[in-house]
Order: structure tokens, then C-alpha cells, then sequence
């Protein structure tokens, strides 16, 4: 066992993969030389060379179309995206292509890949370096959406996602890539966590609040601050979105009787909110109080009042409280 | 508006400045010795029987559409030469990645006529499960990729073959195709680009039909020649007469072939004109005049590749006859199977999403097979 940071994580994951498996390949803008603009790729190019981990041009849709060649002829490319914000000029071949090969070819063809980007506010990047657009590519069919939160979880959903057959949106909440409070032990070498398994991050007896990424941290705090007013609250962390656990949602919901969502993205049409629906469809006998949401707002991700606009302590013990009384 | 028209559209099939067009024959077959491929006679043969065969196809195809038994269709007509003279150039391991007017590249790769037409009517037999319109094939084992309908994304991707193959040491090249409407979209941009950067055994073939459905050439694009735009990313575009398929294959070969010795790619612009409407939803008359479209009709590649032939004295009204009858009879046995055969089960609708279906999409489709009688409607039932 090592202490790693998140970024770290990621880095250890790649290496992992690009050591035992020559079909795997690395690359995107800056990734190369220069390690990644975040350092997720440090030290790869030196280590496996070039021709396994190597820079792009300035091309997002290059960069992903490409991606989708290699996964059809057999490889496993894991192009970065440097932040999800910038995905856009590839939604086409993500969303058309990608996502539906496997379907429209009657499964003759598939894109094993990953596609890692940093996503999330929280680093002073304004508009275009902070988003939570995860529910554009939930909305996928065909589209696997990961999200880890703890370093371990990284290297272990980072691998299962390059081992998977089909193509995967790994997330990565930038704010807390060197965190230290997030800084943990990652297993060595082989280490993998299932995709679709959720984890109990808190277990609590009066309300479940599912969060994920960055969010998860704040939750933990309003966790402990409403466990000085007698509210024992449940975190759960689906960890991917798609394919989503439900059972360990509805699990904590009939037990606790409470649910509130907490999500970094603008409210309307957030995953939260699927999930919201979720529980109010199978497990609405057992709420004893409303859903609650805790989310960005309606508006373009702000730059100067970002630490208003991102669900902090707070607002998230105040979205738990209207579960508790309303 | 008209200062482009008699550039890129050559309507005199003369060379411009820069890009010369390239051909073989002239306007009545006669091949120039000192530029004639030199096919064998079983070659020659081979390339009429797959423009004759995939123009009857077509034919049919379009019958069909009209008289609602199946629901969409885009034709080729026109085009048979230039895809297929540069498919013809590939060796059968190589990648194809068509757009949706390449017809002719089934039949130059053998993909059965039982599975063409059943993609067509979406029915049991269809590889692709009946989940795509009509020409939006998947032939694996012809090395033919999957087709999807927005335009250009395949270029990126065989742009990636092209660099997965170079990776693993392998000598496949990848071949794709786009229209002159094509050239406009980002993927084209990014393809050539990173094939030029990755000297990436790739080569594009640009289909100038002039038409990307009522947009005319000269509102596509300000270049002087589609090929032309190779320069800018370093690499050799060359500009052949479409519908003269020996130009074609002769200019295809020799970029497949650099291509495979680690030459990096080509960009191929193929001048030739779509004969028919964009697709069986399409009126060109809305925006085209009929003199233009004659004037090409007199240019025909299969028409020009026959008067080739019957002076080099390798076609016969019998050999005619035959690829004539055999394409007919394979047709009306086909389309009687395919009209035969079943739609697809409602359950394999919820199938190949994801390689493992995951447990919300199996309650979805129980929750629907739960309704008890859930039933596809007829296939070959699309009214007009």
C-alpha cells in the first residue's frame, strides 16, 4: 500500500495497464512530454515511449475519432480530454459513434475505450474549466459514465474501465486531484473495482444522501456537523453513474427513510435528479420525508462567485434538513 | 456566385492549374496506350461485373423504396466507378470505412446479396438487427465498418485504423470516403490532419458528386479542387476523372501502395456526378437543372468502360447478358427470402447496447414484455 493523491492514482492506474497490456495506449493534448496539463501522465512517454503514450494535435474530435479507429482494430486507447469542458467538438463521435457502434453493427463492432477527463468547479477555471456535464452522457445509451472519489477508487475503477468492452467516460473531480484530506491508500500492482457497484461511504440511520466526486467530501462534512444536532446521515457514492447500483440506493433509502440528492451540476435535468425519480418510483412507501436536491444552479458556471455557486456546507445541510422537515 | 463553376466542376473534363485531372480513357473508351493499368482480362471483367451488378441493385432497390416495401434508399448512380476502382486497388484484409453512396464496394467485396437485402428490410436476417435505416451496413467480415449517417465521422476513424495498424506493425491500409459535402465537416479537417502528423496508412477518397443534396459545389467550398486541400496538411492530393474507372484504380493503387510501404496517406478526389436524387426522399428537380444532369449522363462510367471493353474485344453481348441475368435472378431470390422473413424480436431491441445488459435496461424490457402480446408490425410496410 501506498498514500496517493487522486491524480496519483490515475497515474499509477495507466501505468499499471500500460505495463501488462500492449493494446492500451495513451494520448491526448499535452500528454506526452509534458505529463498532462494536471501531471496525470507523468513520466509514461519516458517510461513506454512514444509510440504508447504520446501528445495530439489540438483536436478534440481528431482525438476521439482517432480513438474510435484504434478500439475498432482491436486496441485500447484511453485518450484524455484535458477538461470536459473542451469535449464538445468530440460529442459527435462520442455520442453517435462510439456510444452506438456495438448497436447499430449488430455487435460486428465495438469501442472498447476510456476517455478521461477532469471535470468539476471548485479551481477558480470559470466557465470553461468548471462544468458538471455528466447527464449529457448519461443520456447516452451505450455509454458507460465513471466517476471515482478516493484515490483507491481511481486506480481500481481507472482499470476495470480500460478492461471493459465497452467505451467508458471516466471522470476525474479535478478539485480534489492532490487533496490531502482525500489523500489515501491505493492497493499495489493488480487492483480492480467493479463498474456498477456503489460503496457506503458513511453509514448513517435517518437520511441517504447520494453524492459523487468532489461532492462527496462536503457531504462528509454536513454528515458531521448535522450528527451534532442527533441526524445520523447515510453517503452513498454510486461511483458510476451508468451503469448505476440502484440496489445499494434503495438499500439505504428503505432503511434511513430520507433521501437527498447533492450534485455539482445546474439543478434541472441533473443525474440527481434521475435519481431522485429512482427512489420515488421504488421506494416512495418508505420516505417519511420529501426528496430533497442540492445542486449548482440554472445558470452558466460563474467565475468570481463560484464558491456561492458550488453546493457547499451549508446549502447541503440545509437541502438535508427540508428532508427532516417541511 | 458563378466564379468557381468552371473550376471544380470541369465540366470540359479539362486539367486545371495545380490539381491536373487525371484520366485514362476518353469519352468513347479509347484508352491512351502509355497510361492503360493493364489489367488482366478476368480483372477488366471483374470491375463491369461489379458496376453492372451494383447499377441493377440499384435499380431494384429504388423499385423497391417506390413501391413501399422497403422505407429509404440512396443510390449510387453514377458513382460505380469511382468507389469501386478504388476499392479495387485494396488488398481484402484492408479497411473499408464508406459513407452511405458506395454501394459498389459490397459487391466488389462479396458481401452476399441475402444479407444486403435484408438489411434493406430490417428483418431477422439483418446483421445490424433491423436498427438501421436501409444502406447503413455492417459487413465485419468484409472489412467493411459500420455506416452511420452524420457525415465525415468515419475519416477520424480510419484515420485510427490507419494508426493502430502502423502501431502493431501490420501492413493493412484503411481506405475512406466522403463526399465533396464531406470535405466541409470537422472530421475531414482532423483526419487529414493527424494522418499527415502519424504518416498514417491512409487513404481518403473524396466522391465530388458536385452535390451535397440541393448545395451546389461552388457553395461548398472556395478551394480550386477538393484535391488541392491535401497541401495543406502536408500531404499528396490527386484529382481523377470518376467516372473513368482505369484513372481511378491506376491513381488508387499507387496511393494504396505508398500507403503500405509506409508513405502516409493520400487524398484522392474522384470528379463524377450523382445521376440520381440524394436519396429515395429527395426531389433534385427542386434545385437542379435536367441539362445538367443529361449532359453528364453522356459521360457514364459503365457505358465508357464498355466501349473500352468491346474495343479491346473483352466484352461480349453475352457476357452482357449473363451479369445482366445472373443480378436480376440473385435479386428477385433475395428479395422474396428477405420478404419471407421476420422482423426482429421486440426483445433484441433491448440487446448490444452494452456487452453485458445491465439490470435497469432488463426491467425495462420485462416491464414491456410484460404487456403480454408485444409484437413488431409487419416488415416491408412503409406507405408513402
Amino acid at each position: 500500500m501506498a498514500v496517493m493523491t487522486l491524480i496519483e492514482a490515475v497515474n499509477s492506474a495507466l501505468d499499471h495497464e500500460l505495463g501488462q497490456d500492449d493494446r492500451v495506449l495513451v494520448f491526448g493534448e499535452d500528454v506526452g512530454l509534458n505529463g498532462g496539463v494536471f501531471r496525470a501522465t507523468i513520466g509514461l512517454q519516458e517510461k513506454y515511449g512514444e509510440e504508447r503514450c504520446f501528445d495530439t494535435p489540438l483536436s478534440e474530435c481528431g482525438i476521439i475519432g482517432t480513438a474510435i479507429g484504434m478500439a475498432l482494430y482491436g486496441l485500447r486507447p484511453v485518450p484524455e480530454i484535458q477538461f470536459l469542458d473542451f469535449i464538445y467538438p468530440a460529442f459527435d463521435q462520442i455520442v453517435s459513434e462510439a456510444a452506438k457502434m456495438r448497436y447499430r453493427s449488430g455487435a460486428e463492432y465495438s469501442c472498447a475505450m476510456v476517455i478521461r477527463s477532469p471535470y468539476g468547479g471548485g479551481i477558480r477555471g470559470g466557465h470553461y474549466h468548471s462544468q458538471s456535464t455528466e447527464a449529457l452522457f448519461c443520456h447516452t445509451p451505450g455509454l458507460k459514465v465513471v466517476i471515482p472519489s478516493t484515490p483507491a477508487d481511481t486506480k481500481g475503477l481507472l482499470i476495470s474501465s480500460i478492461r471493459d468492452e465497452d467505451p467508458v467516460l471516466f471522470l476525474e473531480p479535478k478539485r480534489i486531484y492532490r487533496s490531502n484530506s482525500v489523500k489515501d491508500e491505493v492497493p499495489d500492482g493488480e487492483y480492480t473495482v467493479p463498474l456498477g457497484k456503489g460503496r457506503i461511504v458513511r453509514e448513517g440511520s435517518d437520511c441517504t444522501v447520494v453524492a459523487w466526486g468532489a461532492m462527496i467530501e462536503i457531504c462528509m462534512q454536513a454528515a458531521t456537523e448535522l450528527e451534532k444536532t442527533g441526524k445520523s446521515i447515510e453517503i452513498v457514492d454510486p461511483r458510476t453513474l451508468v451503469p448505476l447500483d440502484e440496489q445499494i440506493i434503495l438499500d439505504s433509502v428503505k432503511k434511513t427513510g430520507r433521501f437527498c440528492a447533492v450534485y455539482e451540476a445546474p439543478k434541472t435535468g441533473g443525474f440527481g435528479g434521475e435519481i431522485a425519480a429512482i427512489v420515488a418510483e421504488k421506494a416512495i412507501e418508505y420516505l417519511e420525508g420529501p426528496i430533497s436536491r442540492v445542486a449548482g444552479f440554472d445558470v452558466p458556471f460563474p467565475y468570481s462567485l463560484e464558491g456561492i455557486y458550488m453546493p457547499d456546507v451549508r446549502r447541503v445541510v440545509h437541502g438535508i434538513c427540508k428532508t427532516f422537515s417541511w | 456566385m458563378s466564379k468557381h463553376t468552371d473550376k471544380n466542376t470541369a465540366t470540359s473534363g479539362s486539367p486545371t492549374s495545380g490539381s491536373p485531372l487525371l484520366s485514362v480513357m476518353d469519352a468513347n473508351g479509347k484508352a491512351q496506350r502509355s497510361k492503360d493499368p493493364g489489367l488482366a482480362r478476368e480483372e477488366l471483367l471483374e470491375l463491369y461485373r461489379c458496376m453492372l451488378t451494383t447499377r441493377i441493385m440499384e435499380d431494384r432497390a429504388l423499385n423497391l423504396q417506390r413501391q413501399g416495401r422497403i422505407g429509404f434508399y440512396v443510390p449510387c448512380l453514377g458513382q460505380e466507378a469511382s468507389h469501386i476502382g478504388t476499392a479495387y486497388a485494396l488488398k481484402d484484409t484492408d479497411w473499408l470505412f464508406p459513407a452511405y453512396r458506395q454501394a459498389g464496394i459490397l459487391i466488389l467485396r462479396a458481401v452476399p446479396l441475402q444479407q444486403i437485402v435484408d438489411q434493406w428490410y430490417g428483418n431477422d436476417g439483418d446483421i445490424c438487427k433491423g436498427r438501421q435505416m436501409p444502406v447503413h451496413y455492417s459487413f465485419r467480415s468484409a472489412h467493411i465498418v459500420s455506416i452511420s449517417s452524420p457525415i465525415g465521422t468515419q475519416l477520424t476513424q480510419a484515420t485510427g485504423v490507419g494508426m493502430a495498424a502502423k502501431y502493431r506493425g501490420d501492413d493493412t491500409v484503411a481506405m475512406s470516403y466522403c463526399g465533396d459535402g464531406g470535405t466541409s465537416e470537422n472530421d475531414f479537417h482532423a483526419a487529414l490532419n493527424f494522418a499527415g502528423v502519424y504518416q498514417a496508412p491512409v487513404v481518403f477518397v473524396v466522391e465530388n458528386n458536385q452535390w451535397a443534396i440541393s448545395v451546389p459545389l461552388e457553395k461548398q467550398t472556395a478551394s480550386e479542387t477538393m484535391a488541392s486541400k491535401g497541401e495543406a496538411y502536408g500531404i499528396p492530393g490527386i484529382r481523377v476523372d470518376g467516372n473513368d474507372v482505369l484513372a481511378v484504380y491506376q491513381v488508387a493503387k499507387e496511393a494504396v501502395d505508398r500507403a503500405r510501404r509506409g508513405g502516409g496517406p493520400t487524398l484522392i478526389e474522384t470528379l463524377t456526378y450523382r445521376m440520381g436524387p440524394h436519396s429515395s426522399s429527395d426531389d433534385p428537380t427542386r434545385y437542379r437543372e435536367q441539362a445538367e444532369v443529361d449532359a453528364w449522363a453522356r459521360k457514364d462510367p459503365i457505358d465508357r468502360f464498355r466501349k473500352y471493353l468491346k474495343a479491346k474485344k473483352v466484352w461480349t453481348q453475352e457476357i452482357e447478358d449473363k451479369i445482366q441475368k445472373d443480378a436480376t435472378d440473385a435479386m428477385n431470390a433475395a428479395v422474396k427470402k428477405s420478404e419471407s422473413k421476420k422482423a426482429p424480436s421486440v426483445s433484441s431491441m433491448f440487446e448490444d447496447v452494452f456487452l453485458d445488459m445491465p439490470k435497469q435496461l432488463e426491467e425495462q424490457r420485462d416491464d414491456l414484455l410484460s404487456l403480454g402480446d408485444v409484437q413488431a408490425k409487419k416488415i416491408g410496410d412503409f406507405p408513402l
